[in-house]
């Protein structure tokens, strides 16, 4: 096979290609692309900005719960609003209807086993299904060891049950009380510090926070006021909501 | 429905950075090149501008540009007596799923390996005569050197228009620039990015300690710049949505910025977009591949026949092509026989996290190599005799985290990790936190290996590659070796409080918080077919017509990021291919 053949051979190849493509399957086809050609990627779209009127996912029940658990993880105070008056609530109630809560993007193969530590989360667990299940499984242990729901007890008493869960100590039915409190530790987070085009970090509450400037995206500008207080003002995606 | 493609003379499995050298070399030389890709094209425009790429929802958390473990993952176990199970979640096996593969949103730590670490078998006999190395530690020669590779080293820098500050230039030591580095022929293509404050701080204190800090080379481009292929590269803004995240500027060295834009132009380049490689046909005489057969995007299977097939994918599934292939034997660590998955190693890791006060840090003001780092404890840049291991680590403080969900946990050790406390240690943390990497050596065992697993399948019914590893003694001491090195630093820093930590002190986890995702070998390059998949060529010992090129190639890991060092494998390859093979085809170390 000597260069000139080569040569040869990929003349030949350009001249057959079109009918070639006439034996291909009309959908992979359009995603074959030859060189000397126009290329158009299928575009990436920006998010949907969240109606924070729309209830997506949650009960009422569990909105209320959810309010109340991320209202102690993120609690008001002096240095900001409570992740509900963020809007975190919505956000995860949006969320809960994607492919990720779905659980689209884990590796659900084979059965369930336990594992070693160093081999990961095990479970075939869906985010969707550990709100679902663990926050009425949560409901049911409060009525029965604490006599009310969770989001009725005293911001002490709500405190201290999800020290417990953070450990693992609490009981449930079958979600592991570490399990539902790492989610909902981690969503209410996200919400927190999410672009607002997805519900949470409301006014960019989150971001103002910690001095974090959002999708601004080019710092040239800035890059020699080193140690300086900056405040830059944050920008979202989608500005203000 | 199966179908054939007509013949191509060259078929390229994967058009990440490997891939897209490749075959910009291959077409350049004449050659009709089809490349099989599992993602769609994107383009930046299109896919990742400014208004969808600053998004840490959907590309730092949920990892929207990564390949989902539902699509494909490995199966895991920390030895051979265990039962590996799948990775289920996103974890440290961070793989491209799109035109571009991890090229695309790589951090962009553009490095050169040291020329001792291509050489550390004949190294340590000259060196180190008397040095005891653990039972079972694999330390071998790649075949190829270090000033076979400068070249292309060379072009590489120059195809990505890397940022930097020479060291060594024509064998002369340059100031400001790492004085352990290998000789270079040619300046970096654009100047170092401003330093963050971290990392003048970082400089400051190890220049006082009498080290020598330098600003690393990186994928992130210094200044407007066209690369030697025609293509317009313009300045990194320091954004801060790096690693993980597709480029919105044009400003981060990638397949996509400074390579794929010439292939788009020439006629003999085709690209088939989601179609998954399934395996490389083996020819009758069992001597030669005859081309690749591929899932499409319909579901039907295609045969895409060429002389010469590369596979250019991720790590991992290089690996998994050769195993599902079979080309070449196993590796069977009961006999310690067979090359195909033997010598997979890693990088070892250890950390200094340190806390300052009243400090700006401005973290957000970052890119994902915005690091300065001391080479003093890299490699064999320092006696080992009497240390009792081998290697180091590149000791450097990384600028790379910006984006605030990503740094939730970032609060003393001991802080609450919820409520008002953790809020108001968070909010403090975000502007006086900072972090040493320990980027270290690892040298492969023969208990650590890759393989085939027999109990769990991928979407299209084909085995996941199932890793079998753990740290070693080598990897334990060095980086013991390395956090005290750190923990030195962070001494000295002025930081309030600071944990220095060498990560082999705990199991190997892939799901562990700030470890690498630099995954290596599995297909060893090398001098000797009993201990090696591929020759110096990268070419495949058993089908002289299959080359593999990536990361699977180094029999062991430098203590830096990969992607330098296999860019200027594949480029050296490739002119193997160009200058050699199409003349006679066959084993090129005939």
């Amino acid at each position: 096979m000597d260069r000139r053949s080569v040569l040869k051979a990929g003349m030949v190849l350009i001249s057959t290609s079109v009918a070639a493509s006439i034996f291909r399957p009309a959908g992979a086809a359009l995603r074959v692309l030859n060189g000397g050609t126009k290329w158009l990627a299928k575009e990436t779209l920006p998010p949907s900005p969240v109606d924070p009127t729309k209830r997506m996912f949650l009960t009422y029940k569990e909105f209320a719960q959810v309010t109340a658990i991320f209202d102690r993880l993120i609690p008001a105070d002096d240095i900001s609003v409570s992740a509900s008056q963020a809007g975190c609530v919505v956000f995860i109630d949006h969320q809960l209807v994607t492919p990720w809560a779905a659980g689209a993007l884990r590796y659900l193969g084979g059965s369930e086993e336990k594992g070693s530590d160093t081999q990961g989360n095990q479970s075939l667990r869906t985010p969707a299904y550990v709100y679902r299940k663990g926050l009425a499984e949560l409901d049911a242990y409060c009525h029965e060891h604490l006599g009310n729901s969770f989001e009725a007890l005293s911001a002490e008493q709500q405190d201290e049950l999800l020290e417990h869960m953070e450990s693992g100590d609490v009981q449930l039915a079958s979600i592991p009380s570490n399990a539902l409190f790492t989610q909902l530790l981690s969503n209410v987070q996200e919400g927190f510090f999410a672009d607002p085009i997805y519900g949470g970090n409301k006014d960019m509450a989150g971001w103002k926070m910690v001095g974090f400037p959002g999708a601004r995206y080019d710092y040239r500008d800035y890059v020699n006021l080193k140690g300086q207080k900056l405040d830059i003002i944050p920008v979202s995606l989608i500005g203000r909501i | 429905m199966n179908y054939t493609r007509p013949k191509a003379d060259a078929v390229i499995v994967g058009l990440g950075w490997a891939g897209a050298l490749m075959a910009e070399e291959l077409t350049r030389a004449g050659l009709n090149v089809v490349v099989i890709e599992r993602g769609p094209w994107e383009q930046t425009h299109r896919n990742m501008p400014p208004s969808i790429a600053a998004d840490e929802l959907r590309y730092g958390a949920r990892r929207e540009a990564l390949r989902p473990p539902s699509v494909e993952t490995l199966t895991f176990r920390n030895n051979r007596h265990e039962k590996a199970l799948p990775g289920r979640d996103m974890n440290n096996w961070v793989v491209g799923y799109s035109v571009g593969g991890a090229g695309k949103h790589w951090s962009a730590n553009a490095w050169r390996f040291t020329p001792a670490d291509f050489t550390m078998a004949t190294r340590v006999k000259e060196r180190y005569p008397h040095m005891k190395l653990p039972e079972g530690l694999i330390v071998q020669d790649w075949g190829v050197t270090y000033e076979e590779l400068e070249p292309h080293y060379d072009r590489w820098e120059k195809i990505s228009g890397i940022s930097g500050k020479a060291g060594v230039l024509n064998g002369q030591v340059q100031p400001g620039g790492n004085p352990f580095e290998g000789s270079r022929s040619s300046q970096y293509p654009t100047p170092p990015l401003v330093r963050s404050r971290w990392n003048d701080i970082f400089h400051q204190t190890t220049e006082k300690m009498g080290l020598h800090p330098f600003p690393i080379p990186a994928g992130t481009i210094g200044a407007a710049y066209t690369n030697p292929l025609g293509i317009n590269l313009a300045p990194c803004t320091y954004c801060g949505f790096c690693g993980f995240y597709g480029c919105g500027n044009w400003s981060k060295s990638s397949p996509n910025a400074c390579v794929i834009p010439a292939l788009m132009t020439r006629p003999n380049f085709t690209l088939l977009t989601e179609c998954t490689a399934l395996k490389a046909e083996k020819a009758a005489d069992g001597k030669t591949v005859t081309g690749v057969t591929f899932l499409d995007s319909d579901k039907n299977i295609g045969f895409q026949p060429a002389d010469i097939v590369v596979f250019a994918a991720f790590q991992f599934d290089n690996v998994r092509l050769m195993l599902l292939s079979d080309v070449g034997t196993p590796y069977d660590p009961q006999t310690r026989k067979g090359t195909i998955g033997r010598a997979y190693n890693f990088q070892t890791m250890s950390y200094g996290f340190l806390y300052f006060e009243n400090e700006y840090m401005n973290p957000f003001i970052s890119t994902g190599a915005l690091s300065t780092q001391i080479d003093d404890y890299n490699g064999d840049n320092f006696d080992h005799t009497n240390l009792g291991f081998l290697g180091g680590a590149g000791i450097q403080a990384l600028s790379d985290q910006a984006t605030p969900m990503g740094m939730t946990d970032r609060v003393p050790a001991g802080t609450k990790m919820w409520g008002s406390q953790w809020k108001k240690a968070f909010q403090h943390s975000y502007q006086n936190y900072a972090k040493i990497q320990g980027q270290g050596t690892s040298y492969a065992h023969v208990e650590s290996y890759l393989s085939l697993d027999p109990n769990y399948s991928d979407a299209n019914g084909q085995p996941l590659l199932r890793m079998t590893f753990e740290y070693n003694e080598n990897d334990r001491k060095m980086a013991r070796f390395v956090r005290d090195r750190i923990a030195d630093i962070c001494r000295v820093s002025g930081a309030k409080t600071w944990d220095a930590q060498a990560f082999p002190d705990q199991p190997f986890s892939p799901s562990r918080a700030y470890d690498s995702g630099h995954t290596i070998g599995g297909a060893a390059m090398g001098l000797d077919p009993a201990t090696s998949a591929l020759n110096r060529y990268q070419q495949s010992w058993d089908a002289h017509n299959l080359f593999v090129i990536g990361a699977s190639s180094f029999p062991n890991n430098a203590g830096y990021n990969p992607t330098g060092t296999l860019s200027a494998l594949t480029l050296w390859t490739a002119q193997a291919i160009i200058n050699d093979y199409l003349r006679q085809p066959g084993l090129l170390t005939r």
